[in-house]
């Protein structure tokens, strides 16, 4: 996918215009007011800019949406941040008894990015994206979908392309948005099946009883396998590639299956090769903190011209995981709602 | 009510409900009077006890024997109350007097553990690490009398529905079968309230509830429990002013609090010690995570955020000044991806922040083995964390090859990282890198390993070790610099 028709310079004059025209400031309002049931809370909310420059500024806070339009119109910020409702304005932090102003509820926000499969994934690596590996996209939001859903029981979920290299996921119901940073951290864990660092190289460990969540994502991970991981990205093609998979064979099983071909039950090595593919991967410390600041959808990615815009769950499945890209050039404007 | 012998002396105390049970929530605090003597010794012994519950801790598995012994040991000797059944054999201590002060210590130690969200966490982290062991060895007649008594009432699942869930019910637990399907019960419980079985996926999860067999309701009481002494410490933060008026009180306050620490190796003193260029030739007195870093950061020319934080809070506390660390991050990061424009942009702020030049100007420590094996586990792309806890043992075999170990002893550190024990692995791996028989410490923070390392490399130059006393402490009056000796030598095995 080539981005050379985007022009990072252009940005400061077009991005006026997008704020002018484009950025849907109504919604955006009626979405982070949430029906103004809580007092003050679209106004105790934290927005961060980060304008011309790599200025960044904090704690910014709007009384209206027109409060809103008139300053983002007046900064035309480069990216915008979402974080925490406080318990104060944010911008008038400073004038806060310390240790009074507190963070007090966000949405539950889940943060997947492609840079962190470059060890599963031959066809780019670290910022790149192409059709191939955008599979482990759609596998990763089938997943979380279902399970934020069905074993949590949350129904307001908001999934965004970030603009570059992944996407956000954003929990908004209001027993999400009150969820204790512990709460938080459970949840990212249940969802956490790939771990470990440089030094781990068999990074899924499974061991009976395997969980009915597990299970279920399985079940996801197996419908995309053979088509992801065998045809797109030919994990078998090469010999650097098949030694990869094979060390993650247990030694036995190898010994076995090259004497035999048949393998013994209760070894679940098939399952856990298809899982450190595909299964997806969270980073926890995005998901963790009350107050942890995440890009805003309708940010525009600087580097790309994307703008993090919603994807219509629908949408999205019934194109196969299949993804255009749009450029801020040609002034799409990409429909949404919320699921 | 009926008073047994022993208990008629303190007949009158209206608090005597409290102590009929060996557990309790702490929901009421003690309203008695008591010498000053009492306090500080009550405190100071709970004290101990919530430190050898961290250290037992890390050690040895939780629960496993070795852990048992040892706890029970340590609340004999300091005579808190442990095992329900052997309490009624011990005739010169009662359990009442234990349980009493059981009671009154936890009060006073959250006196002094509430000011801060470390010492809170810290706190918090240990009480109910004791706490599970207590409850966890109550008969069941007696853990379901607590329940009671504490208010927790959740549903519980009807026949009907358990039958509809039961493949599910089995598959989500290790220790649920067909039999305990049948015959037991199972709570249906709010998800957050059953954070830590959700967390290690121990548990059914359906629509936002958790349906929790009967024997694991242990963790539910720990959340609650965990919750509860979370919004205590909080409220009673509040009130501290009035205490700390108390000039009696507030000098042995400020003592428990910065005792736990022991030595945190932010010592001013140590700035400019090391140098950069001594940094190579230094780095045998690297512990093997650090050593691992230091590999990765010069091959990658760049480490993450995790990564960073560790390496970097490590040279701070070995002695590396601000403007060298900016130096050395700098010219390593230049080598790589980041020019010299978004290294300024981009990774100064964060050392800057790392040295207290930042934001809120916290002089962050460097991270203790037990945080850096605890918290902030490695993933893809990361190379921080223990490695005896977090690498592959194949990997951690090639390694320890490459640093030359011998193989009898890769196959004893093997064993007992196998066994949980990492800090003790590591040891091993200092004593055999350093030609020493017996490491005259006991290991628990890396820079420890680094002055220890430099010690044996350098001819063992130190008679002995430093104590390190703690910026605040200085400030002490002079009459309490005894106890503040005393406290200190508690806790300097760790």
């Amino acid at each position: 996918m080539s981005y050379s028709d985007y022009d990072p310079a252009c940005l400061p004059d077009l991005l006026p215009l997008y704020y002018r025209r484009l950025f849907p400031f109504s919604q955006y309002y009626r979405w982070l007011n949430y029906g103004g049931v809580q007092k003050n809370y679209f106004q105790n909310r934290e927005f961060s800019f980060t304008l011309k420059d790599d200025i960044y500024v904090r704690y910014q806070s709007f009384s209206t949406q027109n409060e809103l339009e008139k300053e983002m119109q007046k900064m035309n910020p480069y990216k915008i941040d979402i974080g925490a409702v406080y318990s104060h304005r944010p911008n008038q932090h400073n004038t806060v008894k310390s240790g009074s102003f507190q963070a007090l509820e966000k949405e539950l926000v889940f943060d997947i990015d492609m840079t962190d499969y470059d060890d599963v994934r031959t066809c780019c690596s670290a910022a790149d994206i192409c059709s191939k590996c955008w599979t482990l996209m759609t596998i990763a939001i089938h997943i979380l979908d279902r399970a934020l859903r069905e074993d949590f029981g949350f129904q307001h979920l908001l999934w965004v392309y970030s603009g570059r290299r992944g996407v956000h996921c954003w929990v908004c119901d209001e027993a999400a948005r009150k969820l204790s940073a512990a709460g938080r951290s459970a949840v990212a864990e249940y969802l956490s099946l790939v771990k470990g660092g440089e030094e781990t190289v068999k990074k899924v460990v499974l061991t009976d009883p395997i969980h009915p969540f597990i299970s279920a994502s399985l079940e996801v991970v197996e419908k995309y396998f053979l088509e992801y991981a065998v045809q797109e990205q030919d994990i078998l093609g090469r010999k650097e590639c098949v030694d990869k998979v094979l060390a993650l064979v247990p030694e036995d099983i190898l010994f076995f299956l090259k004497s035999q071909g048949t393998v013994k039950k209760g070894q679940h090595f098939e399952k856990e090769i298809m899982l450190q593919y595909c299964y997806p991967r969270l980073d926890v410390n995005v998901s963790k903190g009350v107050n942890h600041l995440l890009k805003s959808p309708f940010s525009v990615h600087p580097k790309t011209g994307d703008y993090a815009l919603n994807e219509q769950k629908g949408e999205l499945l019934r194109k196969s995981g299949k993804f255009s890209f749009f450029k801020l050039k040609h002034f799409f404007f990409f429909f949404f709602s919320f699921c | 009510m009926q008073f047994q012998r022993r208990h008629r002396k303190l007949g009158t105390n209206p608090q005597s409900e409290l102590y009929v049970q060996p557990l309790q929530f702490y929901g009421e605090p003690p309203l008695e009077n008591i010498s000053l003597a009492e306090f500080e010794t009550f405190a100071v012994e709970r004290l101990k006890l919530l430190k050898t519950v961290e250290n037992l801790g890390v050690s040895y598995v939780k629960h496993g024997s070795q852990y048992k012994l040892k706890m029970d040991n340590e609340l004999r000797l300091l005579h808190f109350p442990y095992r329900p059944d052997t309490e009624k054999l011990s005739l010169c201590y009662p359990d009442f007097w234990k349980r009493r002060k059981d009671h009154i210590s936890h009060f006073i130690l959250r006196l002094a553990y509430c000011q801060t969200e470390d010492l809170r966490r810290w706190f918090i982290q240990q009480e109910v690490d004791l706490f599970r062991y207590r409850f966890t060895d109550l008969p069941p007649q007696q853990k379901l009398e607590f329940l009671h008594k504490n208010n927790l009432k959740y549903n519980t699942l009807s026949d009907k529905e358990k039958n509809e869930l039961s493949d599910k019910l089995l598959m989500s637990s290790y220790s649920v079968s067909g039999v305990t399907v049948e015959k037991l019960e199972f709570y249906k419980v709010p998800f957050q309230d059953a954070l830590d079985l959700v967390r290690s996926r121990k548990v059914y999860l359906k629509a936002g509830f958790a349906f929790v067999p009967q024997q694991d309701i242990v963790t539910i009481v720990l959340n609650d429990f965990r919750t509860r002494l979370s919004k205590a410490l909080a409220l009673t933060a509040r009130s501290l002013p009035a205490v700390h008026s108390d000039e009696r009180l507030h000098p042995l306050l400020n003592h428990l609090s910065h005792a736990y620490l022991g030595q945190d190796y932010s010592i001013q003193k140590n700035v400019g010690k090391i140098s950069l260029e001594q940094i190579d030739s230094v780095r045998k007195s690297f512990p093997l995570c650090m050593r691992q870093l230091h590999q990765a950061l010069r091959e990658n020319h760049h480490l993450r955020h995790g990564g960073r934080m560790q390496y970097g809070l490590f040279l701070k506390g070995i002695g590396i000044s601000l403007e060298q660390a900016l130096q050395f991050w700098r010219s390593e990061f230049i080598r790589g991806k980041v020019d010299a424009d978004k290294f300024d942009k981009a990774y100064a702020y964060g050392i800057r922040h790392m040295y207290g030049k930042e934001g809120k100007r916290a002089d962050y420590t460097p991270y203790s083995c037990m945080k850096v094996i605890l918290s902030n586990p490695p993933s893809q792309g990361d190379h921080h964390g223990c490695p005896f806890r977090h690498s592959d043992p194949e990997l951690l075999k090639q390694k320890l090859q490459f640093y030359k170990v011998s193989p009898s002893s890769i196959t004893q550190i093997l064993e007992l990282v196998k066994g949980m024990h990492f800090q003790l692995a590591c040891q091993k791996y200092f004593e055999v890198t350093h030609n020493v028989e017996d490491s005259s410490f006991s290991l628990s923070h890396p820079n420890q390993y680094f002055i220890e390392s430099q010690k044996v490399l350098g001819g063992g130059k130190d008679p002995k070790r430093e104590v390190d006393v703690p910026q605040k402490v200085q400030e002490t009056p002079q009459h309490l610099a005894e106890t503040s000796e005393d406290l200190e030598a508690l806790f300097k095995d760790g």
